[in-house]
């Protein structure tokens, strides 16, 4: 184990001194972890999730983490982090595709809880038909579950995530779980060359003073919720109580925007702003389309790329000001029914051409000719 | 489309293809160059179709996952054509114009007329090596059938130099930075069993890479 110096997150995340490194997303989340001072990790096995969380247990056993240990199953996991985390210690885990949907009933307690759990979710299929092949499907369901989430496009921007997901969820006006999302396979078994920090800085620990409720307390919120909740008995302000806390959630997530704003550089990122045919996509499905806008600009379309990195909270604003002037969207998405599509039809605050295609699932690559025949034939209307 | 080289590598589990595409991705990178490799299998088990591709350009790559459009393809068993043991049908498909095909195999293997046509349209260059055969004489075990692949490979084109190709081989054998899933540390345990230390294991496997870039032989299709 290397020494470590603690340091605030503006220096870490403004550090000059990077590292070159040719390495696979598994590999990259094992890097954000080694630097993250995590207190607790807890893992358990699903392709293609397997390798990140190993490697963090590697980090255990060299002392860069001082608690690990492999759960039951998912639900029992994502229960164990949370006992963690009410606890007052910094916790990570990493699930993907059926392991996501086996732990579900946790994720909103977690946020209902104000929890502020990071879990890398390394997407797959889901099942029936069984496949362990990347697709983004699991995503859909953790929509609406008020955790915070990320879409990282390859393995610089998972690493990158995962240490500001943990700083942007600590904070105490946001105090709310955070899924940093990458496509299985595509990130995670993919070798890339990523910077990371230098190894011997980390963030600093975890205040569980920041909490906005306290930690395992019989009496207040978030455990009095659970022993004695509001909504079992039948007056005004228990009713009133219960509704409440729900939209405090919301508006936790909604806090959060300046805190991503500021550590992600944004909620999306825009090239070729003000094209008349933009390609809105999150995901290696970014990958994908820079290809074809480079293809598509070669055969003189003006193409742009909307890249949201962000999913919850919604970039509402970005994505309306970034398509005041075009006249299509194109929305590829590696999943079969199309959420992303459903969230930027909710949004918008305009009348524009919308295509929610490509959509490829259960495990098949998206070819670029596929985004580039969108693309044209939005041109050629 | 931009200058890409994409390189895809059909075998069956346990042959290597993951390991060798890394190898050549890792001196691709050493030597300057912009590289990402990925894998494609099921579940992890031998004999089961495997894949994997290599992309290496002058310029940042940004696409990911299978290879579609592949200038080199590299058949790592001859079951990949003869059983379609492979993510595509057939083995060649979506092959560039004046692509190389590399093929294991101690015989030419017999293709289908129509398959045969194809290749000869899209003017592919078809090369065969025995590369198990050299993996076993050279090198000592059937193991090194990745590294003869590579070696075939690197006669008849110029995709990296000799000396990133040998840096990314002691990176990837010599401990330490890398982490393989069970089952491929589980390989790399009964291949560094064959020797007496890793430095010898990499002497021979570079002994296996040169004695196959001399054997492999170009197969005019007629």
């Amino acid at each position: 184990m290397i020494k470590q110096q603690e340091v605030t997150p503006d220096i870490l995340f403004s550090s000059e001194e990077k590292q070159d490194m040719f390495i696979t997303g598994s590999e990259a989340v094992k890097e954000a972890v080694k630097r993250a001072n995590v207190d607790i990790a807890i893992s358990y096995p699903i392709t293609p999730q397997s390798e990140s969380m190993h490697l963090v247990g590697d980090l255990y056993a060299q002392g860069y983490i001082d608690e690990y240990l492999r759960g039951e199953n998912e639900l029992a996991v994502m229960s164990e982090v949370a006992g963690a985390s009410m606890g007052g210690v910094r916790v990570f885990t990493a699930t993907g595709g059926p392991g996501t949907l086996r732990a579900f009933e946790m994720f909103s307690t977690w946020s209902g809880a104000r929890l502020p759990i990071v879990c890398a979710f390394l997407t797959r299929g889901l099942n029936s038909p069984l496949t362990i092949q990347p697709d983004n499907l699991e995503m859909a369901h953790v929509l609406d579950t008020g955790m915070l989430m990320l879409h990282a496009e390859n393995a610089q921007d998972l690493y990158d995530m995962l240490l500001r997901a943990f700083i942007v969820a600590e904070m105490p006006d946001v105090h709310i779980p955070i899924g940093v999302f990458a496509d299985g396979f595509f990130v995670t078994h993919t070798r890339d060359k990523i910077q990371v920090d230098s190894e011997d800085i980390k963030l600093p620990k975890y205040n569980p003073y920041n909490s906005p409720v306290p930690a395992i307390d019989m009496e207040n919120v978030p455990v009095r919720l659970m022993r004695d909740p509001f909504v079992m008995k039948s007056n005004f302000i228990s009713y009133a109580a219960h509704a409440s806390w729900q939209q405090e959630v919301l508006a936790a997530v909604e806090r959060s925007r300046r805190y991503l704003n500021k550590y992600l550089g944004g909620l999306t990122e825009v090239t070729h702003e003000g094209a008349e045919i933009m390609v809105l996509a999150s995901g290696t499905a970014v990958s994908q389309s820079r290809e074809a806008i480079e293809q598509a600009r070669n055969e003189g379309i003006d193409a742009g790329l909307i890249k949201l990195k962000c999913l919850r909270p919604f970039p509402v604003e970005e994505i309306n000001n970034a398509l005041k002037t075009a006249k299509a969207v194109v929305i590829p998405e590696f999943n079969r029914v199309g959420w992303l599509f459903r969230e930027v039809k909710a949004a918008l605050q305009k009348e524009i051409h919308v295509i929610g295609a490509p959509r490829v699932f259960g495990g098949m690559t998206m070819p670029v000719e596929l985004i580039l025949d969108e693309i044209r034939r939005c041109h050629n209307v | 489309m931009r200058n890409v080289t994409n390189i895809r590598m059909s075998g069956l589990g346990g042959q290597g293809v993951v390991t060798a595409a890394h190898i050549l991705g890792s001196a691709a990178t050493t030597q300057g160059f912009e590289s990402t490799v990925n894998p494609f299998f099921g579940a992890e088990k031998r004999l089961a179709p495997a894949e994997s591709y290599v992309r290496i350009s002058k310029e940042r790559i940004y696409e990911r996952g299978e290879i579609l459009s592949p200038n080199i393809i590299m058949i790592f068993h001859p079951h990949v054509i003869t059983l379609g043991k492979c993510y595509t049908m057939p083995f060649f498909e979506g092959l560039q114009e004046n692509g190389i095909i590399l093929i294991n195999s101690d015989e030419v293997i017999e293709l289908k007329k129509a398959d045969k046509e194809q290749l000869m349209q899209l003017k592919a260059a078809v090369y065969y090596v025995s590369a198990t055969e050299i993996a076993s004489e050279v090198g000592g075990t059937e193991l090194s059938t990745n590294m003869a692949m590579l070696g075939a490979l690197l006669g008849i084109t110029s995709l990296v130099d000799d000396e990133s190709f040998e840096q990314a081989l002691t990176e990837r054998f010599s401990g330490g930075k890398f982490v393989a899933s069970a089952t491929t540390a589980a390989l790399d345990d009964a291949v560094k069993g064959k020797y007496a230390r890793v430095t010898q294991l990499i002497e021979k496997n570079i002994e296996v890479v040169k004695a196959a870039s001399k054997s492999v032989r170009e197969h005019k299709l007629s």
